[in-house]
């Protein structure tokens, strides 16, 4: 069975852009490890001939037709702007400096 | 060891974006050009409490480009997503497709300085463009911040990843040239590398010749010209060869091109290791594609560029370069087939016309074929009024300018002109009668036995004639009357 460890839970933390505190590593640990447990009984099922599931809704093909609709207000987007330079999102530095 | 007695392995993955009115999952417009930020709506930013809704018509515009690249289209695909932090992408995930693409096991085919080549396509996938950023320095790496435009954010695009058979940069070139003609012709995408409709990353390797064992690559980016990718592949290659020669070991690693120094440069980029966590998308469901779907898209494929080709040399007789040139752009092979379907007599000279003024005349005045005023019936009646000797081939270029710039008929263009063919005899006798007298020198040395003057005194009466002389009768008139010169002297 596989676990997770601290070290897991930092990895993926730090690519999910999330600063845990020690006390929250270990809580995370551990529920993930549990999450993992529970996810190990459906092993014990016999998938043999079942085929893999896409998604958990039975629907396929929900398209729409190629028509263009309104956008929204520019004005309106830039309320979510943290930083706007004229019409522009504004965005710290991309790559560090060496 | 010198370059030569290395294979070089490349890969291109070729960016196309897709001809849609709106984008992929939402219905703002692709136009390109608008202001910053006029074409996002929460859909497209990902707002919380959005859900993405698939555009048909990019579904439909996939299995299309697969079709022409001889893919197989697969019945079942999905989507998946693709999770990364960079600002250009709002969501922090882009919705892309990963093991179940809608296309795999394509080929492409086309000739390399005469020779046939074949590569494999793996596979063609649909998924989401990212937005535009502007950096505020010169570069990435030297900006405090960027400016984001997510415009183009959520446009729909096809990734064409090419198996490893690509073997000079020469060939990565033409192999992405191939790609354009074909997506052009088939209407899916415009092509365009300058406003970046067409992109590609390539993959590159060396290995000693007869080696079955593929080097270390490197990935390179930002090449934004079909010239600019053969430029960045020989500059890679050579800078592989030099390292492997000296001992060194080539790193891994997505390297830039720098168009103006002419060189790549790694990108140190902060980014983790590609860890895109890819995972089914829970917002979207699969595609099932019905075969009468696949059928009636196949029904309506055009003839492509490489059976246009084979049927130029076939049908017309074109030589293997004007048929390669007239058909890698759909427009303007429909243009000649279009002139040919009335002047049938002479394919080669139609070609001749149209390798030659016409394509000069479009890319002096920057058009496109659909520009053209020239009506091809207006082009076919200028080569019979050549034929029936009411032009002479000088004027008739004369003619064929004037048309492409006024959209006239060329008889309309002679009349108005006065561009008629001077094939009266008393009118050329004279006009050779003035230039024997204005050009006592030349003539001399023509009866002294220097035989290649006649050229020139040729020249002097088409001149003098502003070019509407019947050029046989001056030739015949003015042999005759220095034949006359000769007796009497
Ligand atoms: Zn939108």
């Amino acid at each position: 069975m596989s676990s997770i460890t601290k070290e897991t839970v930092c990895y993926v933390a730090d690519l999910a852009r999330l600063y845990l505190t020690d006390e929250e590593i270990e809580q995370m640990t551990e529920s993930l490890n549990k999450i993992l447990e529970f996810e190990e009984q459906l092993n014990s099922v016999n998938t043999d001939n079942v085929e893999p599931m896409a998604h958990a809704v039975p629907l396929n093909n929900v398209m729409r037709e190629d028509v263009v609709e309104e956008s929204m207000p520019i004005r309106e987007a830039m309320l979510n702007a943290p930083d706007e330079v004229e019409g522009f999102f504004r965005v710290p530095r991309i790559i560090e400096k060496d | 060891m010198p370059l030569e007695d290395y294979t070089i392995v490349i890969g291109l993955e070729v960016h196309a974006e897709l001809a849609t009115d709106s984008k992929l999952f939402c219905g703002c417009s692709t136009s390109f050009g608008s202001e910053a930020n006029t074409q996002i709506c929460p859909r497209c930013l990902g707002l919380p409490g959005t859900l993405p809704v698939l555009n048909k018509k990019a579904v439909e515009y996939a299995v299309r480009a697969g079709l022409a690249l001889d893919c197989k289209i697969n019945k079942f695909s999905k989507f998946d997503r693709k999770n990364y932090f960079y600002p250009d992408l709002s969501k922090a995930y882009q919705i892309s497709q990963y093991d179940q693409p809608i296309c795999e096991h394509g080929h492409v085919e086309f000739y390399v300085g005469g020779e046939k080549k074949v590569v494999g396509i793996t596979r063609i996938h649909l998924e989401e463009e990212a937005g535009k950023s502007i950096h505020s320095g010169t570069s990435i790496s030297d900006s405090d911040f960027s400016l984001e435009d997510y415009n183009r954010s959520g446009i729909p695009l096809i990734e064409i990843v090419s198996e490893p058979d690509i073997r000079s940069p020469e060939e990565a070139r033409i192999y992405m040239e191939t790609l354009r003609s074909i997506l052009r012709y088939i209407g899916v995408s415009d092509c365009k590398m300058e406003e970046g409709s067409l992109r590609c990353d390539a993959n590159i390797s060396l290995m000693p010749k007869g080696a079955t064992v593929f080097g270390t690559r490197t990935e390179i980016k930002n090449m934004n010209s079909f010239r600019a990718v053969q430029k960045a592949l020989e500059y890679e290659a050579e800078r592989h060869a030099k390292l492997l020669d000296s001992g060194e070991k080539i790193v891994q690693e997505t390297r830039t091109w720098d168009d103006n120094l002419g060189i790549t440069l790694s990108m140190r980029s902060k980014e983790e290791a590609h860890d895109y966590r890819y995972f089914p998308e829970p917002d979207l469901v699969p595609v099932i594609l019905e075969d009468e779907f696949v059928t009636d898209i196949k029904n309506s494929l055009p003839e492509l560029p490489a059976e246009k080709f084979r049927r130029y040399l076939e049908e017309f007789g074109l030589p293997e370069y004007d048929a390669e040139l007239i058909t890698a752009d759909r427009d303007l092979a429909e243009y000649f087939e279009a002139v040919v379907a009335i002047y049938n007599k002479d394919y080669k000279a139609v070609s001749n016309w149209i390798m030659g003024e016409f394509m000069r005349l479009m890319n002096e005045q920057g058009i496109e074929v659909g520009e053209v005023k020239i009506k091809p019936e207006d082009f076919a009646a200028m080569l019979k009024l050549m034929d029936e000797g009411v032009i002479s081939s000088k004027i008739a270029k004369v003619v064929f300018e004037e048309m492409f710039n006024t959209g006239k008929e060329p008889k309309t263009i002679v009349g108005e002109k006065g561009l008629v063919q001077i094939s009266d005899s008393s009118a050329i006798e004279q006009i050779v009668a003035d230039v024997i007298k204005d050009n006592p020198g030349p003539v001399a040395e023509y009866l002294g036995g220097k035989d290649k003057v006649l050229g020139f005194l040729v020249g002097q009466v088409m001149k003098l004639s502003k070019g509407k002389a019947n050029p046989q009768m001056a030739n015949e008139f003015l042999k005759k009357a220095l034949a006359e010169l000769s007796k009497n002297q």
